[in-house]
């Protein structure tokens, strides 16, 4: 089905998807590298995460087109991807692997 | 034809098949989401049996990570490809894909091997048992997706793809995209985060 | 205009009218099948200490009752309307996908006869662990048999028609709507369709997981579920309720869009509050997520977790509460017109509302202690899903019967029908309140008449042959009015939606011309649209794929019932060879 009206926007350059490439690239070797210095295992769980994070929200956002796309898209993507978070920690505190305080 | 107006009208004027897809991969984030909250429940609760610090290879797996992130760069350099008519490329992008997901499902079937021979089985305790099954549905997933990827290649090589297609190219990238940022989680909770 | 006839068309149909059809059947049967399981019960309950059927038996008759009526029957009734009637209340031709649509009910077609297969094997190992299917009874220790076994992988089947059908629908409302068909000017039946399609997308890969598990621990020997090994039975409890929650809401919301459409109809009045009662849908269908563990609360999840769950459960009645008021108001100062469908529909909101209130009381951890695992539970969810679900569903069946079928069902046959339901509804049910929190248990086949509770069964059980006797009624209807019913012309009730507009039953293409929608009532607000000359609408043809990769699915699922792992890859192939054939098929909508 084609559309009557298109909300495409003109697709990122080869170049942004190089650059977007190089920087997976290198949250993946400072997530890598931050497992293996010891001294920064006392932050381990929060950098990974947010490491990750930021390389799951760039992926998402470039190369799966989501930020040049219909905010519809973000909306349907996000409710579902908020709901399964919600269930995990959900689930997560209930089993007491997440705690409140201590 | 005066369909044109009535059977193509779209009300919020976005292609249905992708809208399909997101919603699609909405509901994939609550099949992972559960795989992972079962996972991260029974972590450190195994009674017997291998640990993940023993067992599990950051290097090896490193790799193959990144060869996962780099098949991504392939596939939105195989859309851009298709869009722009230069199916030479397209082609050349797509079976690089497909490799670049073969390769990962090499890795995945060496490091399984390895595992069951060092004594890590679906059966062994619950790291066994999770760790099988979270990872083996994402590996099932990758295998879906070189299939797919090895579908469009070979239509393309019989001439039968084109910017045409560009959107169930793009659907196809949104599936492969996914994965891999499903294993973005997995290999930082199950690999980088394990107890 | 003349349409194919004959087996093959039927079998590879795409159109959404004639798959709201076959939806509609077999949904229809599989609720008979379901209701003569339900007598079975009833029947064996109706005196202490019985042995018409023994306690095997007994399990399998109530774990099929409930899998039968929850999975095959309601979920596909309002399938049937969300087929039928959704693309014409928004004015389209069809859904956005008719072959996944096709595909859809295939598959339901198919698992539901995979599962009851079992009834036909030697020994009829029919599933017995209950709907619910806890572990760990339901792991090989407990459940050696292939019993388990039918009930896990025929879930799987169904649950893909139902994420299939969900995508679809989602997909279908929001993009394929007529020029002016503002979301707040959609009929509240296809904003239901819309909530329940999000919670199916959502809910199902849970319970799909939770399912894997089990099939794991059955046929692998892993232990998901196991205490030796660390596993914990209670995980399977969290998992199928964080599904079976929002499950419940799939199963009401439409008979909340059902009633919603019935009442201002036969009131002569618009719904009041269509605002509200559209944001209460949302609500419910999120708050829907947040209080599954009070399906748990005697497993000891701790203090903590017990009050957030109680607050949350108490929190949705709120959203509950309010559609019940805006209904109510409706009502108020209307000219009412008791046809069935509206006595089903009122039926409902006093039925419902019954069951809201029992439900209240689960909702205090300390009460619930003494109700869980009682009949007073039984009684809650049949109000809610028979009081509830049921009748609306019926009133869906007689207000759009002549849509989808051309003729109006007896109207004086339709009121025995109501009056033996609802008579025998409350007659089987309301004892159950009591004879719960006098200590019957749930899940027993037999009990003693130490108890002193012979009478109040008695008295379930000559309710539940009475609303055996309405169906006759019910079923003599539908038969009769093949023939003799009374034509319908397209708008018999004088309805404001647009599925009114057109021919009854619409022609293939629905509308000769899409209408442009400039109210939430297009049909009393303006004029319908002079019908243009005939000009030929395309209709996409038919096609085999969709059956074709649909048959693939319980193939695959025969492998672990035979133990054999090559059957996986047969079954794989057939679906993925029917995927493909079907991907790059000329077809166009």
């Amino acid at each position: 089905m084609e559309e009557t009206k298109a909300v495409e926007h003109a697709h990122p350059t080869a170049g942004t998807y190089l650059r977007v490439a190089a920087i997976l690239t290198v949250l993946t070797v400072i997530e890598v590298g931050v497992f293996y210095v010891p001294a920064f295992h006392p932050f381990l769980a929060p950098v990974l995460l947010f490491l990750s994070a930021v390389k799951f929200a760039i992926v998402v956002m470039f190369y799966m087109h989501l930020k040049m796309d219909s905010r519809f898209f973000t909306l349907v993507f996000g409710g579902p991807l908020l709901l399964a978070s919600a269930v995990m920690l959900g689930l997560l505190f209930l089993y007491g692997v997440l705690t409140l305080g201590h | 034809m005066s369909h044109a107006a009535t059977t193509h009208h779209t009300s919020m004027g976005l292609d249905s098949r992708k809208m399909a897809f997101w919603a699609f991969i909405g509901s994939e984030c609550l099949l992972f989401g559960t795989l992972i909250s079962t996972y991260l429940i029974y972590q450190g609760r195994s009674v017997s049996g291998p640990t993940p610090g023993e067992i599990l290879n950051i290097p090896v797996t490193s790799i193959s990570t990144f060869d996962l992130l780099m098949s991504s760069l392939w596939m939105v350099l195989a859309l851009a490809a298709v869009q722009r008519g230069d199916m030479k490329w397209a082609k050349v992008w797509l079976l690089g894909v497909a490799i670049g997901g073969a390769i990962f499902l090499g890795f995945q079937v060496y490091e399984f091997t390895s595992f069951v021979h060092e004594g890590l089985t679906l059966k062994t305790n619950l790291f066994g048992a999770t760790f099988f099954v979270l990872t083996g549905t994402h590996g099932a997933h990758v295998t879906v997706g070189v299939l797919w990827m090895l579908t469009l290649w070979y239509r393309a090589m019989r001439g039968k793809l084109g910017p045409q297609h560009a959107v169930t190219v793009e659907i196809a990238g949104l599936y492969w995209h996914f994965v891999d940022v499903v294993w973005i989680a997995i290999f930082t909770l199950v690999y980088l985060l394990h107890k | 205009m003349s349409e194919a006839k004959g087996l093959k068309s039927w079998l590879t149909t795409t159109d959404h009218k004639r798959i709201g059809l076959l939806y509609f059947w077999t949904a229809f049967v599989f609720f008979l099948i379901g209701g003569v399981e339900a007598l079975m019960i009833r029947a064996q309950l109706a005196r202490p200490d019985s042995q018409l059927v023994g306690a095997e038996t007994y399990n399998q008759l109530f774990t099929m009752h409930g899998t039968t009526m929850v999975f095959l029957a309601l979920m596909p009734l309002g399938a049937a309307f969300f087929n039928f009637i959704v693309p014409l209340q928004i004015g389209a031709r069809d859904v956005v996908f008719p072959r996944l649509n096709a595909f859809s009910y295939w598959v339901f077609l198919l698992g539901g006869l995979f599962m009851n297969a079992s009834w036909f094997l030697p020994g009829h190992p029919a599933p017995d662990g209950g709907w619910f299917g806890y572990a760990t009874l339901t792991e090989r220790q407990f459940s050696p048999g292939p019993n388990i076994d039918f009930w896990l992988l025929g879930l799987q089947i169904l649950g893909i028609a139902s994420l299939a059908a969900g995508f679809n629908f989602i997909v279908t409302i929001l993009n394929l709507r007529a020029p002016g068909m503002k979301m707040m000017r959609l009929p509240v039946f296809s904003w239901m369709t819309l909530v329940t399609s999000f919670l199916i997308i959502t809910a199902f890969p849970v319970i799909t997981v939770a399912l894997v598990f089990l099939m794991f621990d059955r046929v692998f020997g892993t232990h998901f579920y196991l205490p030796a090994a660390g596993g914990d039975p209670v995980l399977w409890q969290h998992l199928f309720w964080v599904f079976g929650h929002p499950e419940v809401y799939i199963l009401i919301l439409p008979a909340m869009g059902v009633v919603s459409e019935v009442l201002p109809t036969f009131s002569r009045k618009p719904l009041f509050g269509y605002t509200v009662v559209v944001y209460s849908g949302v609500l419910i269908g999120f708050m829907g997520w947040g209080v599954w563990s009070h399906h748990m609360f005697s497993v000891g999840l701790g203090p903590i977790a017990d009050s957030v769950f109680a607050l949350t459960t108490m929190l949705i009645a709120i959203p509950t509460g309010v559609k019940i008021f805006n209904w109510l108001a409706t009502l108020w100062g209307g000219q009412i017109r008791l046809t069935t469908a509206m006595c089903f529909a009122l039926g409902f909101i006093a039925l419902f509302t019954i069951g809201g209130l029992s439900g209240i009381t689960h909702a205090s951890p300390p009460a619930d202690l003494q109700q869980t695992d009682t009949y007073y539970v039984v009684a809650h969810f049949h109000y809610v899903l028979f009081g509830g679900t049921i009748m609306g569903l019926f009133a869906g069946m007689y207000y759009w019967w002549p849509k989808m079928t051309g003729r109006l069902l007896s109207e004086p046959l339709g009121i025995l029908h109501f009056w033996l339901t609802f008579i025998g509804m409350n007659l089987t049910f309301f004892p159950m309140h009591l004879i719960g929190l006098l200590g019957m248990p749930r899940r027993i086949y037999t009990y003693s008449t130490d108890l002193g509770l012979d009478r109040m069964n008695l008295w379930s059980s000559i309710g539940a042959f009475t609303i055996g006797l309405g169906m006759v009624v019910f079923v003599y209807n539908m038969w009769r009015t093949r023939r003799h019913g009374a034509v319908a012309g397209p708008n018999p009730w004088g309805g404001a939606t647009l599925e009114w507009a057109t021919s009854s039953p619409p022609p293939v293409h629905n509308f000769d011309v899409i209408p442009t929608v400039t109210s939430r009532m297009p049909l009393w607000d303006a004029q319908p649209p002079a019908k243009a000359p005939a000009e030929p609408v395309h209709v996409p043809p038919g096609s085999w794929w969709p059956l074709v990769a649909a048959a693939g699915l319980p193939v695959m699922a025969l492998a672990p019932l035979t133990h054999t792992v090559w059957i996986v890859f047969v079954g794989a192939a057939i679906l993925l060879y029917g995927i493909y054939r079907w991907a790059y098929e000329p077809f166009e909508v």
